[in-house]
């Protein structure tokens, strides 16, 4: 005789598994919940500050207390536009921007190359370590150093007095030269990523089809190591855009973030209406990271 | 069609936030316009014994100051229970800043930051009766019309300096006197002045104007009309490439770069000049008022209206003019106190005298910071040029 | 190796220099903690440990390490919440906007820290400061979180997308409900990559100084107290000694993150495998 097994009728869903076939039936509702909290931070938090600062920017001030006023003007954009010293402060900086991501790039990519491709796995761990580790080190710390090391009687010019020559440390040289160093490990490492991503038989097939390695490195390395370059680009380019400190203790010239951060207590709406150029250039920049695949490679 | 409502609830969202965000800031923002002439400030306590009371309980007093000035920190703390927190300003404008932010219970303003404190609200008028050392202060003081509204003192006088001209003696002749050697002289120094990175730094060149070109006929510094301005700033646009560094309150900086020999001549609060001279090797220089005259400031302690510890920070303004801190911030910093009997209390018995102060004739030619605004107080009318003006020309100077 | 003789050569060369550009300033900052006196002269003329001794003793340098480490804790804690979430639906969802999100959760690194710092403030000063919000430790975290969060997301987003949803599924057609499959599918796979995010976090967070000025007040973080150490002339090598102590402790954390990483790094890369594997894992 056989048993029949007593069926036993399913357990009462506790509420925990009642949620989460909702949320499988539901799968928009379950993407809501996701996207909830961070679209929240972002938009209140974050985008919320933006815009009471950039509402700012069309208020007045008074002109003795320097209080924001609220009326409604154009005086703040018009200043920016028409004053010469802000354009070329503007032009300046992304000049510097742009010169320290290119001597960045330069820096980054053989010791990036070597980590990814070349060195054993044990190098590898060791460089990585190595490479993250300035990270640690306090920026302003560094600047300082570097405040010494540019300095008369520095690092530098005590090498340099030998071959008797001389190097003016505190200079848009000696800055392009801090920069390059502050911003260094944010190009290595995703240019390290993206080029450990790069297939190993692509090189193999270059080699096979007669390329050099020079041929190899221009059109199959290059080009698919670009986009991390790209990545890596984004963060050498915006941190030189509006960094402040660096500039005051290197140079005397006026960058854009310097600017703003002098005038935010006296002229708070022109300060706001300044910060839209590096917005601006910075969105800007983004579109034609994304476009350039550099999203994924962050 | 679900894709586009959901599009459209987005829109509508992201809508209703933009106007009800823009609600909340035309609502708020900008200062706090109550006068107000009254001392109250909310947990401040009715008498002596009951500040002493609630300062203990307060504990802690966060203070915005210049450079150096907060002294025998450790005897107030041990004595009244307040831990001192100090955060140093760079200018006057930073200052106001940072009491803005409401972190701060009070500040040790110039004339060009306590004015203007007055005016928005930000300080506080002060009660002398809870302040046993206010007697004390020098009479020519008080109640001037940087530390006082209509009589009634908003603050507690600190001290006095001038703004030095200070120069490395191994390089610049050590019997220079004036300051053309920053200005139309200073070719042997070119690349290596220090200027002090602020917008009031133009009624220095308004100093020299008014010895140099005395047709231009600029009387107060920091009352310049067009022409006197243009003048002033075209000066200053003159000196710019010649600058070696333009030091932004960061006293460290200068007195780096004049050790270093970066810096050779230009402009200085007397902290640097003690600093250097105490250093070990001590640095070659000397500070001066040249005979031109020069600008400088009168500091007066003042009390945030809204200070989350006044208690506090009413007793600090009574210790910063006791006898003892006024000698020892009076050595420390340079400067004239305001309390004559520190006096005897100073290292230096000499002290006193060498800062002249009590010698109101030397600071005839010391022109205290002050904010500039339209109203020129002459006959001239309101044609001077405004704070707002002096900042906007000192971003153009400085490139 | 595909590479030749001569290109390792050039490229150990190059890696070298690098290496050097890096350490050099570094190791200045290593002597100078070391210097006896008071100004940074070069070259160093006496050494001494004494500025050791006077950092460890003062107080205010140990309210400025814990102010730190408490707002790096929660930011990192922040960003790693917000990050995951927001890395969750935009990689195993489609919907509109979906670009968008990404480009928003970057902006906040993007941007100048001095705008995010004065919009904050400003934000701070004048809508909170009515509701009776303050600056404190709070303000600090969220002024830290909203540019940390990108660096989780980032690296949780690449690797979901390298691992494919069909696990996740396959889980939850076993009956697994959601909680068991992000504790038993999702977690385990990106585990590594929220370490290298919560490292990098905490990272940015605790050297974070210029929206930090904005944003924390009258309170002091490191970095802070850095900087306001750094304009006096008196205290210039505690800096250096602290610097120093941050740099070398800092190895402990790096070195075993490193290692639980494995030999995929802290990059989050899968470890390398065969050619073909490699190449189709290329694709984004």
């Amino acid at each position: 005789m056989t048993s029949v097994p007593v069926v036993e009728p399913p357990p009462r869903e506790s509420p925990g598994r009642r949620l989460s076939t909702f949320f499988f039936r539901h799968s928009r509702v379950r993407l809501g919940v996701l996207l909830a909290l961070p679209l929240a931070w972002l938009v209140v938090v974050y985008f919320g500050s933006l815009f009471v600062l950039l509402l700012s920017s069309f208020w007045d001030t008074d002109p003795f207390t320097a209080e924001v006023v609220h009326d409604f003007t154009f005086e703040n954009f018009r200043r920016i536009i028409e004053t010469p010293v802000f354009r070329d402060v503007a032009w300046r900086t992304i000049q510097m921007a742009a010169l320290v991501t290119v001597a960045d790039a330069v820096l980054a990519f053989p010791i990036a190359y070597y980590m990814a491709r070349v060195a054993s796995p044990r190098t590898r761990d060791i460089l990585v370590i190595a490479v993250l580790m300035p990270l640690w080190a306090n920026y302003l710390v560094k600047a300082y150093a570097w405040r010494t090391i540019l300095s008369e009687g520095g690092v530098i010019n005590w090498a340099l007095e030998p071959l008797g020559l001389h190097f003016d440390g505190y200079s848009t040289v000696g800055l392009w030269l801090v920069f390059t160093y502050l911003w260094l490990p944010f190009m290595i490492l995703p240019i390290y990523a993206g080029l450990e991503r790069v297939p190993t038989s692509f090189l193999e097939a270059s080699a096979d089809l007669g390329a050099r390695s020079l041929t190899t490195f221009a059109r199959v390395i290059l080009p698919l190591a670009f986009p991390a370059v790209v990545a890596g680009s984004i963060f050498t380019f915006s941190l030189t855009l509006g960094d402040y400190i660096a500039p005051g203790l290197i140079t005397n010239e006026q960058f854009i973030g310097t600017v703003i951060y002098n005038i935010r207590g006296e002229a708070l709406p022109t300060a706001a209406a300044y910060s839209m150029v590096p917005i601006v250039v910075v969105i800007t920049y983004l579109f034609v990271a994304r476009k350039l695949r550099a999203f994924e490679s962050l | 069609m679900r894709g586009r409502k959901v599009r459209v609830a987005r829109w509508a969202a992201f809508g209703l936030l933009v106007a009800a965000l823009s609600v909340v800031a035309a609502g708020c923002g900008g200062g706090d316009d109550e006068g107000g002439a009254s001392t109250e400030i909310e947990g401040l306590g009715t008498s002596l014994e009951e500040i002493q009371t609630l300062a203990r309980d307060e504990g802690e007093v966060n203070i915005v100051q210049w450079a150096g000035y907060a002294t025998l920190v450790d005897e107030f703390t041990a004595a009244t229970g307040c831990k001192v927190n100090t955060k140093d300003g760079a200018t006057s404008d930073d200052m106001i800043s940072l009491i803005q932010t409401g972190a701060y219970d009070g500040v040790s303003a110039s004339g060009n930051a306590s004015v203007r404190l007055m005016t928005t609200g930000d300080a506080a008028p002060v009660n002398t009766d809870f302040i046993p050392n206010y007697a004390d202060v020098q009479e020519g003081i008080k109640n001037k019309d940087y530390n006082s509204l209509d009589g009634q003192p908003y603050g507690v006088p600190h001290g006095r300096g001038p703004n030095y001209l200070m120069f490395r003696t191994d390089v610049v002749p050590e019997a220079t006197d004036s300051w053309d050697v920053i200005w139309d002289k200073s070719g042997p120094y070119n690349g290596k002045l220090s200027i002090y990175d602020d917008s009031i730094f133009i009624a220095d060149a308004a100093v020299y104007l008014k010895a140099t070109q005395p047709d231009l006929g600029i009387e107060n510094p920091y009352e310049l009309d067009e022409e006197q301005f243009t003048a002033a700033v075209d000066l200053l646009k003159k000196q710019a490439p010649n600058v070696g560094e333009y030091w932004p309150g960061d006293v460290a900086k200068q007195i780096q770069s004049y050790t270093n020999g970066d810096s050779v001549a230009g402009t200085t609060w007397p902290y640097q000049y003690v600093q250097l001279t105490a250093a070990d090797p001590p640095v070659p220089v000397k500070a001066i008022k040249p005979k031109e005259g020069t600008t400088g400031w009168s500091d007066t302690w003042m009390v945030y209206s809204k200070a989350a510890n006044p208690n506090c920070m009413y007793l600090w303004m009574d210790h910063m003019i006791s006898p003892e801190a006024q000698a020892a911030v009076a050595e420390g910093f340079g400067e004239a106190p305001v309390n004559l009997k520190a006096c005897e209390l100073t290292k230096n018995a000499n002290h006193c005298a060498e800062y002249h102060a009590d010698d109101e004739s030397w600071w005839e030619d010391v022109y205290y910071w002050t904010t500039p605004v339209a109203d020129c107080g002459d006959d001239r009318g309101e044609v001077c040029k405004t704070q707002e003006d002096w900042e906007a020309a000192w971003t153009e100077i400085r490139g | 190796m595909v590479e030749s003789r001569v290109t390792r050569i050039l490229l150990r060369l190059g890696a070298g220099v690098t290496l050097a550009f890096i350490y050099v300033p570094l190791l200045i900052i290593g002597l100078y903690a070391f210097n006896r006196n008071v100004t940074q002269a070069w070259p160093i003329e006496n050494y001494s440990t004494r500025w050791f001794s006077v950092a460890f003793h003062d107080e205010k340098v140990r309210d400025a390490l814990k102010l730190s480490l408490l707002a790096a804790l929660g930011a990192t804690t922040v960003a790693l919440v917000l990050g995951t979430l927001a890395s969750m639906a935009v990689a195993r969802y489609r919907f509109f906007g979906r670009e968008v999100i990404t480009f928003a959760v970057i902006l906040p690194i993007a941007l100048p820290g001095i705008v995010t710092g004065l919009a904050l403030q400003a934000t701070i000063i004048d809508v909170l400061g009515p509701l009776g919000v303050s600056f404190g430790l709070t303000t600090i975290i969220v002024g830290h979180a909203t540019f940390c969060v990108v660096v989780v997301y980032n690296n949780v987003i690449a690797r979901m997308r390298r691992t494919g949803g069909s696990l996740d599924e396959a889980s939850a057609d076993l009956g697994a409900d959601n909680w068991q499959t992000f504790r038993y599918v999702m977690f385990p796979q990106m585990r590594t990559a929220l370490l290298a995010g919560a490292l990098l976090a905490f990272a940015l967070s605790f050297d974070e100084v210029i929206v930090t000025i904005f944003t924390s007040g009258a309170q002091q973080t490191l970095p802070i107290w850095i900087f306001a150490t750094l304009a006096r002339p008196a205290q210039l090598p505690i800096v250096n000694v602290v610097a120093l102590f941050v740099i070398v402790v800092s190895i402990i954390p790096v070195y075993f993150a490193q290692r639980l990483a494995g030999s995929s790094g802290l990059t989050g890369e899968r470890p390398k495998q065969g050619a073909i594997a490699a190449s189709i894992e290329a694709e984004p």
